[in-house]
């Protein structure tokens, strides 16, 4: 088959039919790519919801040059030949992304001082990015009771944006259909059916997949800050998963496991309940080697203890008062 | 006195019920089509008729039909949305509930012209009584032999089913509306693919409106061309118009699309003018989703023409000074109307109804009503105006489906031609803090100054 040209942003390339805009942007690389709040490579049927990977599109394609008459979301629209977009160079797609990142911050409680995801949280790059530096919303903002998902991931659905990526994996790698959305609009929540019922080898990869930090791994829950810890690649013999994971460490204790992110934060193979949560003790890996991460990314400012005496010890407060 | 399609037999006593309605030319079409047309035929004739769809957006229902992808061995489906919820809009209720067997007989008709062996029926889940009513004349059909195995000995087999809506506006949008009959919770899909390629269990479907269906009934009957003879340019047919409001005769009335708006607020054949000897004072056309115009560019366009009822008038002048046909949901407000105060409650709606998929409909939806709230009990400020016009212009056309739209546009429109009706608001708040402000006396006396588009 033929492959198809399309221009992002000035730079051009040729991809294969059935291509998205927002993976060609991702060939190119960076500095044309979309931020990407709910699509997840891994996940089908994943995308749409956000709105944050919205781009122009200038030129329909070749044979219909007619620009399309709305921005698009460019994770769920698929690439024509010829087609010509719009992002960052576009004032009309930056002025629609930061309303889009305002309205995800809107309710957002911003409590990333006590937040376990914060340093590797997409919505604080976001919101560091095209974020106002003050709300505009004078209203209360909308909270939850946090729930436990099964005894080893706690649900703060006050921090979700409803990605619906949870959902994916619920729905993909889980064999019965028991988490997903209740209520509608403003309200909907992620729920659980039985909230103890997702209790299945995959299910803590939705604290991998969640952008924000509304699923947490209960076995790390105020630990540590993420950029006080050593990311170690490593893998284990698994008859589940490839084992193949990420040690998070301080000196020689690990601390927490995850999967092994890609440039775009997405996991590249998920893996099971047992090497996440129950493999903690150094005996239980072959380490691989340091784990490369982004120089901007924060984790990489973290010096791993060796400058600082300051050693993040479990947080005593009971829970009431944090959150 | 203006030709009636739809509502023709509507005085007839019993028309209701199946004998009465068959004596009356009932189900003449199921027999021309299925006995002297093919089914390119009656897509043809329905072509010729510049039908549009009757549920809001207006698209050319035969332009529609013929999109429809016809797969070797995979059904196909013909879905009536019948899941009328757009604050303003009553009319397929009033025809199901009056005229039950023309929608019946339309579906059957239509379908033929498809090639769907099945179809459905999506009746607001508020309307279970009317569910009934179509319930009932199903069975009759069924009973007579329009419905089943080969109808009329000409081989074509259908079957029709009703589905109670799920209670929410969302399950209107069509794509939403085919989740929620596949059983799962109604979120709009998001498109392409599009229903007349993967729609109803993945396979082609058509999703109509209950009176662009009930329309086809007259268009196979006298033909394409004769139903283009009404109405002006590419507004053809006839149109159920819900009235409501301030006006002496609120009802359903069937019009001949090109009725004058000024003709139709104010001749006793249709509203019957202004309730309680007030003036006008604002006009939503379409149904709350529409934009709202103020008095003076209600009855005139713009440019100082007639404003007709047809598609292309009603939006002469864009959003700037223009409007919407929508679903024909007619709302008409005297001198005593708050405009902030309808705005928040349309707002409040919206809010209600976004099932929450996409951020900016989610979170927008509610940041206005809050925002439109604390303006109408007198707490707001100035800048909550501007906050107003720039939320909704960070929702419109950013959202997965039109309800995000829906709920920007009234809002933007109000501002647009109200302003100094929310100004007064803030800086009156001692005159607004009274929950029936307006009631007693005008809320601006002075009339508004045009804009000039
Ligand atoms: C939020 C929303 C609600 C809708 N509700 C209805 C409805 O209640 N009835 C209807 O016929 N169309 C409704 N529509 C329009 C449908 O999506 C669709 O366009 C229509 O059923 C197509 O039929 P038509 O071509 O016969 O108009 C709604 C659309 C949206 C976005
Ligand atoms: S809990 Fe996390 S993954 Fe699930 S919808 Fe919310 S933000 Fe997305
Ligand atoms: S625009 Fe609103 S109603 Fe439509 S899909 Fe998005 S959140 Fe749902
Ligand atoms: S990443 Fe495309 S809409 Fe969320």
């Amino acid at each position: 088959m033929s492959l198809l040209k399309v221009t992002i942003d000035n730079k051009t390339i040729e991809v294969e039919p059935g291509t998205t805009i927002l993976q060609a942007a991702r060939m190119i690389g960076p500095d044309v790519a979309p931020p990407a709040m709910c699509y997840y490579t891994k996940l089908k049927t994943s995308g749409g919801y956000c709105r944050t990977c919205l781009v122009k599109v200038s030129k329909g394609s070749e044979k219909d040059p007619r620009p399309m008459p709305k921005l698009v979301a460019s994770c769920r629209t698929t690439v024509m030949d010829g087609m010509e977009v719009e992002n960052f160079t576009s004032p009309e797609v930056v002025d629609a992304r930061n309303g889009v990142v305002e309205f995800l911050l809107l309710n957002h409680p911003l409590d990333c001082p006590i937040c376990d995801q914060a340093g590797e949280c997409h919505l604080q790059d976001l919101s560091y990015e095209n974020g106002k530096s003050k709300t505009r919303n004078e209203f209360e903002r909308r909270t939850f009771e946090k729930i436990d998902i099964g005894d080893k991931i706690q649900l703060h659905m006050t921090r979700c944006i409803l990605c619906y990526r949870c959902v994916k994996v619920a729905d993909q790698f889980t064999p019965e259909r028991v988490h997903g959305v209740i209520n509608r609009g403003e309200v909907s929540e992620i729920s659980t059916y039985i909230q103890h019922a997702v209790d299945n080898d995959f299910s803590g990869n939705m604290i991998d997949v969640c952008p924000v930090g509304a699923l947490t791994d209960k076995t790390f829950r105020f630990k540590s800050r993420v950029w006080f810890l050593k990311p170690v690649d490593a893998h284990r013999n698994c008859d589940k998963c490839s084992g193949k994971t990420v040690l998070w460490k301080y000196g020689q204790e690990i601390y927490r496991i995850t999967g092994r992110k890609d440039q775009w934060g997405e996991v590249e193979e998920f893996i099971c309940n047992t090497c996440r949560f129950d493999k903690k003790a150094p005996s239980d890996w072959t380490e691989e080697g340091p784990r490369k991460l982004s120089r901007h990314s924060v984790i990489s400012q973290g010096h791993y203890g060796t400058k600082t005496k300051f050693v993040a010890s479990p947080v005593t407060l009971p829970n009431k008062q944090l959150s | 006195m203006s030709r009636k399609l739809l509502l023709a037999n509507d005085h007839i006593p019993g028309i209701q019920s199946y004998e009465v309605y068959r004596s009356n030319g009932g189900y003449r079409s199921v027999e021309k089509a299925l006995k002297t047309m093919s089914p390119d035929d009656v897509v043809e004739e329905v072509k010729k008729s510049g039908l549009r769809g009757r549920g809001g957006a207006g698209f050319p229902t035969g332009m529609k039909w013929s999109f429809l992808a016809k797969p070797e061995g995979v059904p196909r489906y013909l879905v009536c949305n019948a899941d009328e919820s757009e604050p303003g809009t009553f009319k397929d209720r009033y025809l199901m509930e009056h005229i039950p067997h023309i929608l019946v007989e339309g579906m059957i008709t239509s379908s033929f012209a498809l090639g769907a062996n099945t179809s459905y029926i999506y009746i607001r889940g508020e309307y279970f009584y009317v569910a009934r009513i179509v319930e009932k004349a199903i069975a009759e059909a069924y009973a007579n032999g329009w419905l089943g195995k080969n109808i009329l000995g000409t081989g074509f087999n259908h079957d029709m089913y009703v589905q109670v809506g799920g209670g929410a506006y969302i399950c209107g949008e069509e794509t939403a509306l085919l989740e929620s009959l596949e059983g799962k919770r109604g979120n709009p899909r998001i498109k392409p693919p599009f229903p007349a390629i993967a729609g109803l269990y993945g396979c082609p479907t058509v999703v109509n409106n209950v009176e662009t269906i009930a329309a086809v009934v007259p268009i196979v009957n006298d033909g394409g061309d004769e139903y283009a003879k009404i109405g002006i340019g590419r507004s053809t047919g006839t149109k159920l118009i819900s009235a409501s409001g301030n006006i002496n005769k609120p009802g359903v009335y069937e019009i001949e699309l090109g009725v004058p708006v000024e003709e139709f607020i104010f001749s006793d054949q249709y509203c019957g003018g202004i309730a309680n000897g007030k003036r006008l004072k604002a006009c939503v056309p379409g149904g709350s989703s529409v934009p709202i115009l103020p008095d003076y560019l209600v009855c005139k366009t713009a440019t100082g023409e007639d404003r007709l009822m047809t598609y292309e008038s009603l939006s002469d002048g864009g959003f700037a000074t223009g409007s919407m046909l929508g679903s024909g949901g007619f709302i008409v407000y005297d001198e005593n109307q708050c405009i902030v105060r309808n705005t928040w409650n349309f707002s409040r709606f919206y809010h209600h109804e976004s099932c929450g998929q996409c951020s900016p409909c989610r979170e927008g939806t509610g940041w206005m009503e809050r925002v439109l709230h604390r303006l109408e009990k007198g707490m707001g400020n100035m800048s909550d105006i501007d906050l107003l016009v720039e939320v909704a212009k960070k929702i419109e056309g950013n959202t997965i489906c039109p309800l995000g739209d829906a709920a920007a546009w009234p809002v933007a429109a109000a501002v647009r031609h109200f302003r100094h009706e929310f100004e007064h608001h803030v800086l009156h708040p001692d005159k607004v803090k009274d929950p029936k402000h307006g009631h007693r006396e005008p809320i601006m006396p002075v009339k508004p100054q045009p804009v000039t588009a």
